[in-house]
């Protein structure tokens, strides 16, 4: 799987530069243009990740995490992973770039490519914040009865959690 | 939302910190993950901007626009309701496809034009407007079930904490999405029937 997965990125820029090239756009151009737009988002990235890697680092050097770790254990002993996780996840469900602090802290204490490293990996990549869209999206559309739209969105993202986990366990 | 998170991580963890006898280590702590944000930031600019100056390129080379094309069949089986030509289908489609590239800056704004058009055609039909129409909901569903094809962000950060293969997650991943979108797809395909029933 990983072998296909190196497959992709290459065929992209090939399939992308080449659909350009054939279209006569100016590429070398086009392509600047677009990743200066990329270093402005970088750089909005940098303040918010400051504040986040402090507030993660905070909690974590505190002692904070362990305790929480200590309760939430027997929960994740059940399948295997650190409570890290569990906290992972609920915590991705209202705030992606917090979460992105504490996806950064499992990476540095158990490394990208661990167990507990993969599952984050995959799972950040194919959920969203729930909470989030959902309450921006329908206060733009002025809608207060919301129906059926939570339980659907913790069905979609509760399965995509199942199978990260799954993916995860058969990768190591 | 975050505000409350923040404040609960910077005050519960100097509080927590002090109680536990940890007051130097939280101290060392604040200082080193704020330099380490920096430094993770230098290697997500050059992969971000590597990506958006790509989808530069295939927005001007008009692939964008064939894609929305392309996905228009699958609009029309999501959303059969709604007419054909309405301002919400187009909204619809570019917010799908900027999600699926993960133009995630780009999702948010016409995502919100997507829901206010689909107000506005809840108004059209005469339905109550504060009351989530089945397009909105499956629209939302579709959302947060995430579409992305390729986790740019999380192979950036995968690199930067030394992952001997930070794009070996792309599939994996790719199948996930899958997996959370169909759930999503036949979750509102159910609903949708229901109400088409009442």
């Amino acid at each position: 799987m990983t072998q296909m997965s190196n497959f992709i990125i290459p065929a992209i820029v090939f399939l992308v530069v080449a659909f350009g090239l054939l279209n006569h756009v100016k590429i070398y151009e086009c392509f600047l243009k677009g990743a200066a737009d990329g270093l402005k988002i970088a750089w909005e990235i940098v303040l918010t990740l400051i504040g986040l890697m402090m507030g993660v680092g905070i909690l974590r050097a505190s002692g904070f995490f362990t305790l929480l770790e200590r309760a939430l254990s027997p929960v994740a002993a059940l399948f295997g992973f650190p409570a890290q996780i569990l906290t992972l996840l609920g915590v991705k469900l209202f705030s992606s770039s917090a979460a992105t602090g504490l996806v950064l802290d499992v990476f540095g204490t158990y490394g990208p490519d661990s167990y507990p490293g993969l599952i984050t990996s995959i799972v950040m990549s194919c959920t969203e914040t729930v909470f989030y869209i959902l309450s921006v999206y329908f206060l733009a559309a002025k809608v207060t009865k919301t129906r059926y739209a939570l339980t659907g969105a913790l069905l979609s993202t509760a399965a995509g959690t199942i199978a990260g986990i799954f993916l995860a366990a058969g990768m190591t | 939302m975050l505000n409350y998170l923040w404040a609960f991580m910077i005050l519960g963890g100097i509080l927590c910190g002090a109680l536990m006898g940890n007051a130097e280590t939280v101290s060392n702590a604040a200082l080193e993950s704020a330099g380490d944000a920096v430094t993770l930031c230098i290697t997500m600019a050059g992969i971000v901007a590597l990506w958006t100056g790509l989808m530069e390129i295939a927005k001007e080379a008009g692939l964008v626009e064939r894609m929305t094309k392309g996905i228009a069949p699958f609009l029309a089986f999501l959303f059969p309701r709604i007419p054909k030509g309405h301002p919400a289908l187009a909204h619809i489609s570019t917010n799908v496809i900027a999600n699926v590239l993960g133009l995630g800056w780009a999702c948010t704004p016409v995502g919100l034009k997507a829901m206010e058009s689909l107000a506005d055609l809840e108004r059209e039909r005469g339905n109550p407007p504060h009351v989530a129409s089945p397009e909105m909901c499956s629209f939302l569903i579709l959302n947060v079930s995430s579409l992305q094809l390729v986790p740019i962000n999380m192979i950036a950060y995968r690199s930067q904490y030394g992952s001997a293969n930070p794009a070996g997650i792309i599939l994996p991943a790719l199948l996930a999405t899958l997996i959370s979108t169909a759930v999503a797809i036949a979750f509102c395909k159910m609903m949708d029937r229901r109400v088409a029933r009442i």
